[in-house]
């Protein structure tokens, strides 16, 4: 319960909201935001899964990519953008309509993530919308502006806010704070108007709920921020709990369970590797991930269902002989099941569901069992096209 | 009947020649919702400053040591059941074992109340 040094952390423009509300501040990222607020993270899990939760994700990476010299074509130039940026990914980013976004991963050269981030088709030609995590974004960054050369310009904009509403209640609220955004599907995006000011909108978001998440300019996030606040059905959750939410929606953290020696395969986001891309085999370190999706694996991501104290990163997975076969990557108590779970990597031949494994915590070994996630299922809102 | 605290947030309430161990309402605080507690085994004998429990919060694990030499006689088992116990009603329901405390003067290097208090501003 040492005190963290805080002043070297940068903030972001919610900053004096967090300490007003009593939030709990933390380093992440690089930042100083708050982990919890006066309520808990039990509570504050539990009311973004029934109502809707309110978060501050400034720290993350958005940005525009746009073409230098757009032809005025827009089937043209979002092709040109497109072969700008699928060099680095494995998504289809060039088969995508536009306002549409996609989950895709930053690939190294064998084949490991060095990081997993939104790319998005942006309805003005010749545009891409990319949000990258807070821990990765410089070299992220640094990695696309190369990729563009001359032939496009990186706008970062993390200099904005970028505030997540999440829960079953979210799309109630937006339908009274910017009413044409309510009708956005799951995994679309669209520029609209609050109050006269500009605000990009996705409904996105990280914790298996629907939701939205909002790119304000600095300078008016504060008034978005209580305007949401004043809805009932809003209340501001931290860190802790998009951790535990997140985590019980079987997503991925980058530098927890992905890393740069994991590939998409092994981090069983093979969903991510788009077939155009397979069939071409044109994304960096396609001749491992390739082989890897025909089966020669060393390990593969697997949800946990753990039965007693929960298992943190680094606990060891061992088969039901008490053999070492893997290694927990993030783990941790589900509020909404009442038990612990993990997400960790084991060798292939331990992955079927329903396999009966063991953990260690602090020496002991405890009951342990592969089961599918998400452990919570998703509420997405998707909608036909 | 008097309590006495660690710089680690352990209460001990002595009665006679057992303590009560647990932690402080500042503790609990500090940790949030703690979700799972992991209880010594009774009859285990623990020097001062040994890792006695663990409580788990959302987030992290946390030990509990034990603030003074003994033998652990009981232990809450309500707790297994309902860990909530610990941020509800921490220095009564709350509690987590009882020692047998081998030498009483271990309680003076302890800190007092206001000692503790101080501690905590």
């Amino acid at each position: 319960m040492a005190e963290v040094p805080t002043e070297d952390l940068k903030h972001t423009p919610l900053y004096e909201r967090h300490v007003t509300a009593g939030g709990r501040i933390v380093p992440f990222g690089g930042y100083a935001l708050p982990v919890q607020y006066p309520t808990g993270i039990m509570t504050e899990h539990k009311w973004t899964r029934d109502n809707a939760g309110l978060f501050d994700v400034s720290h993350m990476g958005p940005g525009f990519l746009t073409l230098n010299t757009p032809s005025g074509d827009a089937e043209t130039d979002h092709a040109a953008i497109a072969a700008i940026i699928e060099p680095l990914i494995c998504g289809d980013i060039a088969g995508l309509k536009p306002g549409q976004i996609r989950y895709t991963l930053l690939l190294n050269e064998s084949g490991g993530a060095l990081d997993d981030l939104m790319v998005a088709r942006s309805k003005t030609p010749g545009t891409l919308f990319i949000v990258v995590n807070a821990g990765t974004k410089e070299g992220d960054f640094a990695r696309i502006a190369a990729a563009a050369g001359n032939k496009a310009t990186l706008k970062r904009a993390d200099d904005n806010a970028l505030l997540a509403l999440q829960g079953p209640e979210a799309v109630n609220v937006m339908a009274a704070l910017v009413p044409p955004a309510a009708d956005l599907g799951f995994m679309q995006f669209g520029e609209f108007d609050w109050n006269g000011t500009p605000v990009t909108i996705s409904r996105s978001g990280y914790t298996g709920e629907d939701g939205f998440e909002i790119l304000a300019p600095a300078h008016m996030s504060v008034a978005l921020w209580d305007e949401l606040l004043t809805d009932p059905r809003v209340r501001p959750i931290g860190l802790g709990a998009r951790d535990s939410l997140r985590l019980e929606a079987g997503l991925p953290l980058y530098g927890h369970d992905l890393d740069e020696t994991v590939s998409p395969i092994e981090a069983d986001l093979g969903f991510a590797v788009s077939k155009r891309r397979r069939e071409a085999a044109d994304f960096p370190g396609a001749q491992r991930i390739l082989a890897e999706r025909d089966g020669k694996l060393s390990r593969k991501r697997v949800g946990l269902l753990v039965e007693g104290a929960p298992a943190r990163e680094g606990a060891e997975i061992l088969d039901a002989l008490g053999t070492a076969i893997g290694v927990v990557t993030s783990g941790g108590f589900a509020p909404s099941l009442g038990k612990a779970i993990a997400l960790g990597f084991v060798s292939p031949e331990h992955t079927a569901i329903g396999t009966k494994l063991q953990v260690s915590v602090r020496g002991r070994s405890q009951p342990a069992e592969v089961v599918p996630t998400p452990f919570v299922p998703h509420r997405y809102f998707r909608k036909s096209v | 009947m008097t309590t006495k605290f660690t710089p680690d947030h352990e209460y001990i309430r002595v009665e006679g020649s057992t303590g009560i161990v647990g932690i402080t309402p500042y503790a609990q605080e500090q940790l949030g919702d703690i979700v799972f507690v992991e209880l010594p085994a009774v009859g285990k004998a623990l020097k001062k400053g040994d890792e006695a429990a663990v409580v788990e919060s959302v987030k992290a694990a946390s030990e509990i040591y034990a603030p003074v030499t003994g033998t652990i006689v009981e232990v809450n088992s309500l707790l297994t059941n309902e860990p909530g116990l610990v941020n509800s009603d921490p220095e009564a329901a709350g509690w987590m074992f009882k020692i047998a405390i081998s030498d009483a003067s271990e309680l003076d290097t302890l800190l007092d109340a206001d000692g503790y208090a101080e501690l905590t501003l």
